[in-house]
């Protein structure tokens, strides 16, 4: 029993890593746009599907692939800051940035809908289902790829909040954007690049996504509302907070399923709401609940 | 003088959409066209009652599925239960609107206690509890849901009979949505939208107010949502509990103009007659008609933010006013100049 809750607790932490990482691109977004991009799951999914074509089509390695995918996801993502986001004003602007950001994954979903249609796919390079042992438990390369991966992305978004100037005009811009202004920061566009940035780390989101679980274009559904919650519990506008929500959260569930496969999801969902009955700003949250 | 004329003229004009909302189905008697309107009404029904709440107090809900799943529910599981058929199974849709209202008060005093997007992300967490509810409870049939009792009307008649229905329930819904923005109680919810520290500082018992608005929403929703399990005869887990519905609403409130009731109306009698129609044409098959709504959505948004009735407003107080003397009169001079503060006044607080 000892053995499968620790394997339980071992997968959950490298899946943990892998939903981190998709969740500090919604939590950066919210930091400092105070918006929810509702479209990040099916952003998530693009992603996929962009890795899933390189693979299939031109029989490039997805991993090594993203040093496509990143940069065409950071450009989806400006483009979408850009055209949309950076439009609207006004004080329903919170409110309505959820519903333009849903328009567009409603888009995004449709069109990968036309072109791949409504068949489940998984990205399976030839070491997909290859694994490790490791003090007797077994590992599948595809999770310790990602888990890598996660670590080394998220590790270089805190070196470019902390450690870079841009770091610092955007840590401005989350603490108040009226002076952030009145210092000369172009918060338009600090606000650009957060998004996009955002936006990109999906694309590595979407290959360890795309490889550990099959997946269309309707997945984006239940991973947003899965990003949400972790986000939620996190505190918004903490990377630190959706690093550490993610691997408990996912260690959580993977546990709980253990004995109750059928509910672990609501254990899930459940944990966020007790969590927030008595810490309303999440784990590590400052400024979740602002006034109104 | 002017303000009576106005009264009687909107009297008219709504009398007027009533009369033609009942005779539509009389005008297009085919099954398929009264479909349309029973979808819709149903769906103006649901975005009235997101309007009570949402609309007056600022907080986006998105977990109303959580209370039209448990209307269809509660109508399928009792008509199976008690063994009721036919139209004795009405008499159970005050029972469905008690569920929503029963459901809405611990709910509410759950995610009422956050606010703006903690708020959104509660509504959706406690949704997908109960559509894995709906899913694994031995009594609500899992994955294949449920069937609606037997019901012995002819397609046509069917049809009519739902939409009449489905119309009452609009009515009834615009009606009291009305009373509520009129009375004390929907300036209590407004002044929470506007500032809810503020309000409270002010005597208003925010908790107990918004508690009621989501009850009051929430019956409604459970209520129309027994209605809809009955028309469609047969509700699952995924169409009852469906993420897309809370998302529709918003968009059809936000399309018509949010913080009205005819907003919400408009947008529900756009929208959904809209996507069925998209739906059943071939060129539009499936996706297509996702990325189309999705664009319409984004080009409303984009060049009349504000929704359809406002910025329609303003626009035919333009052309009214257009040619006239600079000389307004005097309530305009005093509602113009009042309402940029009042709406910057509400952006401030947001940063």
């Amino acid at each position: 029993m000892a053995r499968e809750i620790t394997q339980a607790i071992v997968d959950g932490i490298l899946v943990g890593g892998v939903y981190a990482l998709m969740a500090v691109g919604l939590t950066l977004i919210f930091g400092v746009l105070d918006i929810i991009n509702i479209a990040q799951g099916v952003l998530v999914i693009l992603g996929a599907y962009l890795s899933y074509s390189l693979l299939t089509k031109a029989g490039i390695d997805p991993f090594l692939g993203l040093l496509i995918t990143i940069p065409a996801m950071f450009i989806v993502g400006v483009v979408i800051y850009w055209a949309f986001i950076s439009r609207l004003r006004g004080g329903e602007r919170t409110s309505m940035t959820l519903l333009v950001t849903y328009a567009v994954g409603l888009i995004i979903e449709g069109i990968l809908f036309k072109i791949y249609g409504a068949d489940n796919v998984q990205i399976s390079p030839k070491y997909v289902n290859s694994s490790v042992r490791i003090f007797s438990f077994y590992i599948g390369w595809v999770y310790i790829w990602g888990f890598i991966l996660a670590v080394a992305l998220v590790a270089a978004i805190y070196v470019l909040l902390y450690r870079t100037r841009f770091g610092r005009s955007v840590r401005a811009v989350m603490q108040d954007e009226t002076a952030a202004r009145l210092v000369g920061i172009s918060v338009n566009r600090v606000a650009a690049f957060t998004f996009g940035i955002g936006v990109a780390v999906t694309a590595a989101g979407g290959v360890v996504f795309g490889e550990t679980n099959a997946f269309n274009a309707n997945s984006g559904y239940d991973l947003i509302s899965r990003l949400l919650s972790i986000v939620i519990l996190g505190g918004m506008g903490s990377v630190g907070g959706a690093l550490a929500a993610s691997v408990f959260m996912l260690s959580l569930e993977s546990v709980v399923t253990i004995w109750q496969p059928t509910w672990a999801v609501a254990v899930y969902y459940a944990a966020l709401v007790i969590v927030l009955l008595y810490r309303p700003t999440g784990l590590f949250g400052q400024k979740a609940v602002r006034a109104q | 003088m002017k303000d009576r004329t106005q009264t009687l003229a909107r009297g008219g004009g709504l009398i007027l959409l009533l009369v033609l909302a009942v005779l539509y189905p009389q005008a297009w008697s085919n099954p398929a066209v009264v479909n349309y309107g029973v979808l819709a009404l149903i769906f103006a029904t649901a975005a009235v009652a997101w309007h009570i709440f949402s609309g007056n107090t600022g907080y986006i809900s998105l977990g109303q599925a959580v209370f039209y799943g448990s209307g269809a529910y509660a109508m399928g599981i009792a008509a199976r239960d008690w063994h009721m058929q036919g139209t004795a199974v009405f008499e159970l849709l005050p029972l469905c609107a008690a569920v929503g209202a029963l459901i809405a008060i611990p709910f509410g005093l759950i995610a009422l206690r956050v606010r703006r997007h903690t708020f959104i992300v509660i509504t959706i967490a406690i949704f997908f509890i109960f559509q894995l509810m709906a899913f694994n409870f031995w009594f609500t049939g899992g994955s294949s849901g449920l069937g609606s009792p037997f019901l012995s009307w002819a397609p046509k008649p069917y049809n009519q009979n739902f939409y009449y229905i489905a119309l009452a329930c609009t009515v009834g819904a615009v009606l009291i949505a009305w009373l509520v923005g009129r009375s004390r109680f929907g300036l209590q919810l407004r002044a929470i939208r506007d500032d809810e520290d503020r309000a409270r500082g002010l005597g208003v018992k925010a908790m107990r107010v918004k508690l009621s608005a989501f009850a009051i929403s929430g019956a409604i929703t459970a209520l129309i949502g027994g209605v809809w399990f009955y028309y469609i005869e047969q509700v699952e887990p995924q169409t009852g509990f469906n993420p897309l519905f809370d998302l529709t609403l918003v968009l059809m409130v936000f399309l018509g103009g949010f913080g009205s009731i005819s907003g919400a109306v408009l947008g529900a009698l756009i929208i959904e007659p809209l996507t069925l129609w998209l739906n059943t044409q071939p060129a539009f098959s499936g996706s297509i008609s996702e990325v189309i709504i999705g664009a319409i959505f984004l080009l409303v948004v984009l060049f009349m933010p504000r929704g359809i009735i406002p910025t329609g407003g303003e626009f035919i107080k333009k052309i009214r006013t257009r040619g006239r003397p600079a000389v307004v009169p005097a309530t305009t001079i005093g509602a113009a100049p009042s309402a940029p503060p009042a709406s910057s006044v509400s952006s401030g607080g947001a940063r």
